[in-house]
């Protein structure tokens, strides 16, 4: 289904599990051999495929997400350019599938930000000294951590003295509070995008000159 | 009227509306699509009840998961075969034009955009793929897109987009005999990083750039997304225009010439300032080689691999020292001299007929070293079709290369196409992720002369230097 996974959000509290590497790419989020299928789910399983599963399909002890404090954890913990790489929208279907609502990075590749508020995985960018002492409150904590982001408020908080704020584009954030499907807020312009097009047709548009 | 950018003139002539909160409805020109990102996005139209608004602006190739081998039988991977008949079914029920399997256009969506025409200056264009990058080799604003923005661009022939910054690259000098527009690119993220551009579109500008063919430029723009950059764009110059001319989507007769004449114009204005810049000095780039997991981790052919102690921060010591094990390299071993067990030519990045000619220069009269594998996959049919007429099969075939039809193949290893774990491969293509070409497998991104004199060598060598006299 479309639109299942734009489900609305405006605070989410949860167990938080912790990935300090940088630069994850869209290709060890979800491996190439799982974009065959045609439907938007089926991708829970394939998430960070490679790092979760050992050659032999048995799980990796150490891969943190398989740690038993993380198995339960609805929010990712991320380090720089989170999501480079490959465009595959397929990578956000399988960490919302696995059961993540937001991940919190230092920062996020373009196209991998995008899909993620197309859906309902809300991406927090906050300063690298922030996330810095994330990791060093998650590690204290032996995994057992817990945050909320209410991004009503663009406030995360972990209830016991780390709070800060970040922000996101009114657009995106509106998207992801009301979990709105685009297609149907751009057909609000619908006349707009058709005089444009008309524009075009009677040639000396605009777009004739730079 | 301001001095503006290139990138910003062909963003405002695209502004259908400017939202409110934040964002731009921009148009698009062209829509690619291939079998892999777009099967959701139809199934979404259809269980809305929307239809293509624009089917002639919408273009549909097959390219990431089809087999390059034989392909007179049926697909052997049933989810593949899924897949393509998914795209076929799609283009029939909502009119889009396809290049299919049995298609002599077929080919690499990057590919065969530009080579039918269906690119053009100040176009913007996109493609649920991150190397749309490629066509703003042409002045166009091409960029890559999710599959939710997909279903988006055919329900509306728009693109929410918020304006990015933009970034000029500068790059100035001649380049090098044995060194090329790959290594130019390597050279620029090494220098940048791979999150160096994340929120820019890059202008490559200079009279570096200006030397390059157009295949040269796709090479440099293909990799923009590898530097972070959504886009990366040329100016348009006499260069587009005459590769552009006779293309068969491209337009003729009266509207070529108004068309020319606008493209002729599109450029930065003098005085028009970027948001960041950087510099390259072309002369000083030699061929690069990657020894890591990412584009970024790029050296010099001349170069070692680095140690961890290296490098500044923790975050890139614990990155670096994650790498080498993965890559199975020691700090301070020379990255010339490194055994290869495969070599694959091809991809979005370089598997252009010129790209073919540059390999097959390297490779005349040898033959392929002992117990190394080397394929060598066509960007697209029409390639293919062009390096055969000029007896390049011949030459790859005859050096124990195989010789393969048109398709992403081991860029990515959604088809057969993949490396065994363990295994260390001489690569054209643009990523060297992790498991990227097959689990385990090890990538050394290259340029074609370079990936071609490992194969005949067996292990990396420097190109400038090959074959030792």
């Amino acid at each position: 289904m479309a639109r299942v996974l734009m489900e609305a959000f405006v605070r989410h509290t949860g167990r938080v599990a912790a990935l300090a590497r940088a630069n994850v790419d869209t290709d060890q989020i979800v491996p190439k051999q799982f974009l065959k299928r045609v439907e938007r789910t089926g991708f829970g399983s394939a998430l960070f495929h490679d790092w979760r599963f050992r050659s032999d399909g048995s799980p990796n002890p150490d891969f943190e997400l398989n740690h038993p404090v993380a198995r339960s954890a609805s929010i990712l913990l991320a380090g720089e350019n989170f999501g480079c790489g490959s465009s595959r929208e397929h990578a956000v279907w399988a960490l919302r599938e696995y059961g993540f609502r937001a991940i919190l990075a230092p920062s996020f590749a373009d196209i991998f930000y995008a899909n993620c508020c197309q859906n309902g995985l809300v991406p927090v960018r906050l300063l690298p000294q922030e996330i810095g002492e994330l990791f060093r409150r998650h590690q204290a904590a032996g995994g057992e951590y817990q945050l909320t982001i209410d991004l009503e408020e663009q406030r995360v908080d972990d209830g016991l003295g780390f709070r800060t704020t970040f922000s996101m584009e009114p657009y995106r954030r509106e998207m992801l509070l009301h979990g709105l499907d685009e297609i149907g807020r751009t057909l609000r312009f619908e006349d707009r995008i058709g005089a444009y097009e008309k524009g075009r047709e009677a040639g000396n548009g605009k777009r004739e000159t730079w | 009227m301001t001095a503006r950018t290139l990138f910003e003139k062909v963003w405002a002539a695209h502004v259908v509306q400017q939202l409110p909160e934040g964002p731009a409805l921009l148009y698009v020109d062209l829509h690619l699509v291939h079998e892999v990102t777009s099967p959701q996005a139809f199934e979404g139209l259809r269980q809305a009840g929307r239809r293509v608004r624009r089917p002639a602006l919408t273009v549909a190739t097959v390219d990431h998961n089809v087999p390059t081998g034989d392909r007179a039988g049926p697909i052997a991977d049933p989810i593949a075969a899924r897949q393509l008949e998914a795209l076929a079914v799609n283009a029939r029920d909502f009119g889009v034009e396809l290049f299919d399997l049995r298609s002599p256009q077929q080919g690499i969506v990057h590919v065969i955009g530009p080579e039918l025409g269906f690119t053009q200056p100040g176009m913007v264009i996109v493609c649920g793929d991150s190397h749309t990058a490629t066509h703003g080799a042409f002045g166009a604003l091409a960029l890559g897109i999710g599959t939710s923005e997909v279903e988006h661009v055919l329900a509306t022939q728009c693109l929410v987009w918020s304006k990015p910054g933009t970034m000029e690259a500068r790059v100035t000098g001649a380049l090098a005999p044995g060194v090329t527009a790959k290594d130019l690119i390597l050279a620029l993220i090494g220098r940048i990083g791979t999150a160096g551009a994340t929120g820019h579109v890059i202008e490559y500008t200079g009279d570096t750039i200006r030397a390059l063919s157009m295949e040269e430029r796709m090479t440099v723009c293909n990799m923009s997304i590898e530097a972070g950059a959504r886009a990366g764009m040329i100016a348009p110059d006499e260069k587009t225009v005459a590769y552009l001319a006779g293309r068969p989507r491209a337009p003729s007769g009266a509207a070529w010439d108004r068309a020319v004449a606008r493209w002729r114009e599109l450029r930065t204005d003098p005085g028009a300032t970027y948001d960041t810049q950087v510099e390259l000095d072309a002369s000083e780039v030699a061929p690069q080689v990657t020894w890591g997991t990412s584009p970024g981790m790029v050296t010099s052919v001349t170069g070692r691999v680095p140690s961890p102690a290296d490098f500044p921060t923790d975050a890139e010591r614990r990155a670096v020292t994650r790498a080498l094990e993965y890559m199975g390299l020691t700090p301070g071993t020379p990255l010339e001299g490194l055994p290869i067990d495969r070599v694959f030519l091809g991809s979005c990045t370089n598997a252009r007929i010129e790209d073919l000619r540059a390999a097959a220069r390297t490779v005349r009269g040898r033959h392929v070293a002992t117990g190394v594998r080397a394929l060598v996959v066509p960007g697209s049919q029409q390639v293919k079709a062009q390096a055969e007429r000029e007896g390049l099969d011949r030459v790859f075939s005859e050096a124990g290369f195989e010789w393969r039809n048109a398709g992403c193949s081991m860029c990515l290893g959604m088809n057969p196409d993949v490396l065994q774990s363990g295994e260390r491969c001489a690569s054209t293509s643009n990523r060297n992720f992790e498991g990227r070409q097959g689990r385990g497998g090890r990538t050394h991104l290259m340029s074609p002369p370079m990936a071609a004199a490992a194969a005949m060598a067996g292990r990396i060598v420097d190109v400038r230097r090959w074959p030792a006299s």
